[in-house]
């Protein structure tokens, strides 16, 4: 089992507090009407994340897909600008131009945010080649959901990146372990007939990772060993994380809420209500928390510290979001060209 | 002037191109299509060979990693072949390299140059024969550029490698084996400058691509009738020199449109539709319009040519518009 050092295993969980309280904050928002669209929540896959995110350098490139929030704020994005963004704001990141679904900071080196399913392979793809053209010694991420797998463009550009050697790590978040519909083993089954989505980028000789998306260490360990590869020279890596699907991201609109409480992490007796059964067993804030206290990384105490720190940080960016002006509809036709 | 060959011209802004900018890349090398001028590109692959990647039969695959590798900081030339194949890669092109500059507020630019061809070339079927170019012009983002000339093509793809934004290239199967007067020095072409290819004072003749060379052919019959037909040739579709357009139909007061594309929505239609809007007061006809029908391209020749812009139909507008009072 792979360990991690207190100085590693606590800036991970720091990103993934940020993007939990982040998350919490849009619920709240859309609640209060602050912004329209459907909207798509990273609240329990926070620990692959923010685990992938703690191996890159600034130089490495990443692309990400209509559940960016988390990749976003993991990166160390100005929460200010991304709320901004969500509420459609000037002053986010895109100008308002992006919403929820397609939020970039392309001086984090994103890549631009695709919302159409697979969208983000493909052109994470071309960043590995870009890099390759270039003779960077840097990798290209694509974070994408299982259901990227159903595309054709990605099982080419699996093809590609394989014949290439290209730099790029694909990690494919699999939140379907819970997800409605009928399922076997964190496989929707109604959707797709393979029972393992690594036999899909195995088949173009792709070196393949499954890991415990909820597990920092494996996770951490998994991403490093996948961008040493791709700086080798190696080719290409596809990582398989698991997690189970937050039961509040069911519908479209994320109905149910819960506030997560740390304390639940050393208490798990005083859970309750609709997400208890989620709360105690699958949710990785919760769970990096209690290892944190058990490992000897960090006390109740100075966990309890960030978390606040963390909440108040993202209650300023609540604040610095709605405060903000919308943008002028003259300004509507700027930018479609450079 | 020396003279050389449409495809000679195409070579020659590559290599001048990859030669210039190390990020410069092309992914597919069959940019001359597989005719017999292909083997002009043999000295590109070798010279430059760890930057020409022959890609897989993956279309969307390779539009989505021109987008990225262009996003990326690097300047891909990604050829599609035949343009009527552009249709499987749609939605890297008008979901992502299209919108990403505009939906990112302008921090992202995606300077990555599609190049496909397109059009009627004798025996393609429905399948091989497209003219993509009005449903592109419809998703906004793109840039369009369609050369008619030898001296267009070099000058306006060095232009398209260099452009910040995504740019489609489209070239006609039939441009390949024109010759034509080329400087051998480097120089580009400006977008957004449409070129009057023949002047003339009765009717302006509007004609992209290889309908240039077509309508050209009509000029010089309707010529010797007594019509002095104008020639404009607008180069680049997105961005679109409307001036010049209106300035010529201020002169001649009569239009006819003549492009590959199909009637409805295409490019004959908007060209139509803009100078109708801006221009109505200098009309002295309406605007008549020499497209492809709605029908998809037939095999067999007399059908194919009973769809395509040809000089007679071209000279039947034209003298249609003349007569009109």
């Amino acid at each position: 089992m792979p360990t991690l050092d207190r100085r590693t295993s606590l800036s991970i969980f720091q990103r993934m507090l940020m993007i939990r309280h982040f998350e919490e904050a849009v619920i709240a928002l859309y609640k209060q009407g602050r912004f329209a669209s459907h909207y798509h929540l990273y609240i329990g896959q926070e620990a692959t994340g923010s685990a992938v995110l703690e191996t890159l350098s600034e130089k490495d490139l990443i692309c990400t897909t209509h559940r960016n929030h988390g990749h976003i704020i993991g990166r160390g994005c100005d929460p200010n600008r991304a709320m901004a963004e969500i509420l459609g704001r000037a002053s986010g990141f895109n100008g308002g131009r992006s919403g929820t679904l397609h939020i970039c900071d392309h001086s984090h080196g994103f890549l631009s945010t695709s919302a159409v399913v697979g969208g983000c392979a493909g052109l994470a793809t071309g960043a590995g080649f870009g890099l390759k053209v270039r003779r960077e010694p840097h990798v290209a991420v694509g974070f994408f959901g299982d259901g990227a797998l159903e595309e054709g463009l990605v099982s080419e550009s699996f093809n590609i990146a394989a014949l290439w050697k290209l730099p790029v790590v694909y990690v494919c978040e699999n939140n379907s372990a819970g997800a409605m519909g009928p399922q076997q083993g964190g496989y929707p089954t109604a959707i797709t007939a393979t029972d393992s989505f690594v036999r899909l980028p195995a088949a173009y000789g792709i070196h393949c990772l499954k890991v415990d998306g909820t597990d920092i260490a494996a996770v951490y360990a998994a991403a490093s060993a996948a961008g040493q590869r791709c700086r080798g020279g190696d080719g290409p890596v596809f990582i398989e994380a698991f997690t189970t699907r937050w039961p509040g991201s069911s519908p479209l609109w994320p109905e149910l809420a819960t506030v997560t409480d740390l304390n639940d992490a050393w208490d798990p007796a005083r859970i309750s209500g609709p997400h208890a059964d989620w709360s105690r067993h699958h949710d990785p804030v919760l769970r990096v928390a209690r290892e944190l206290v058990a490992g000897g990384h960090a006390s109740r105490d100075e966990l309890m510290a960030r978390d606040n720190e963390a909440r108040m940080r993202i209650a300023a960016a609540a604040n610095f979001a709605i405060d903000s002006p919308m943008p002028a509809p003259a300004s509507v036709g700027d930018h479609v060209f450079a | 002037m020396r003279k050389i060959s449409y495809a000679a011209a195409i070579v020659e802004a590559l290599s001048t191109s990859l030669a210039e900018d190390a990020s410069v890349s092309l992914v597919g090398s069959y940019v001359l299509g597989l005719g017999p001028k292909r083997v002009l590109m043999d000295p590109l692959r070798a010279a430059f060979a760890d930057r020409i990647f022959d890609p897989p039969t993956s279309e969307a695959a390779i539009v989505s990693i021109g987008a990225g590798a262009a996003m990326a900081g690097t300047r891909p030339f990604v050829d599609i072949g035949t343009a009527s194949f552009s249709y499987v890669g749609w939605s890297p092109l008008v979901n992502e390299a299209a919108v990403a500059c505009h939906m990112s507020n302008g921090a992202i630019r995606v300077p990555v140059v599609y190049h496909m061809l397109h059009g009627l070339r004798g025996g393609g079927a429905a399948q091989h024969s497209g003219s993509p170019q009005a449903m592109l012009w419809n998703a906004a983002g793109l840039e369009i550029v369609l050369p008619s000339s030898p001296h267009d093509v070099k000058g306006l793809l060095r232009s398209a490698i260099k452009s910040d934004n995504p740019t489609v290239f489209i070239n006609h199967a039939r441009l390949m084996d024109i010759e034509g007067d080329v400087p051998e020095g480097d120089y580009t072409i400006p977008f957004g400058h449409a070129d009057i290819k023949r002047p003339g004072r009765d009717v302006t003749v509007i004609a992209t691509s290889y309908v240039v060379q077509t309508a050209l052919t009509a000029a010089e019959t309707l010529a010797r009738e007594g019509i002095e037909v104008e020639v404009l040739d607008p180069r680049t579709l997105v961005p679109l020199d409307q001036d010049l357009i209106l300035k010529s139909v201020g002169r001649t007061g009569r239009l006819v449109v003549a492009d590959e594309t199909n009637l409805s929505c295409g490019i004959a239609s908007e060209l139509s539709a803009i100078v109708a809007e801006h221009g109505f007061k200098s009309l002295r006809a309406p605007i008549m319009r020499v497209a492809r029908p709605n029908i998809p391209t037939p095999f067999s020749q007399p059908l194919e040519q009973a769809i395509t812009p040809t000089a007679d139909r071209i000279c039947d507008a034209v003298r249609q518009v003349v007569a009109w009072t």
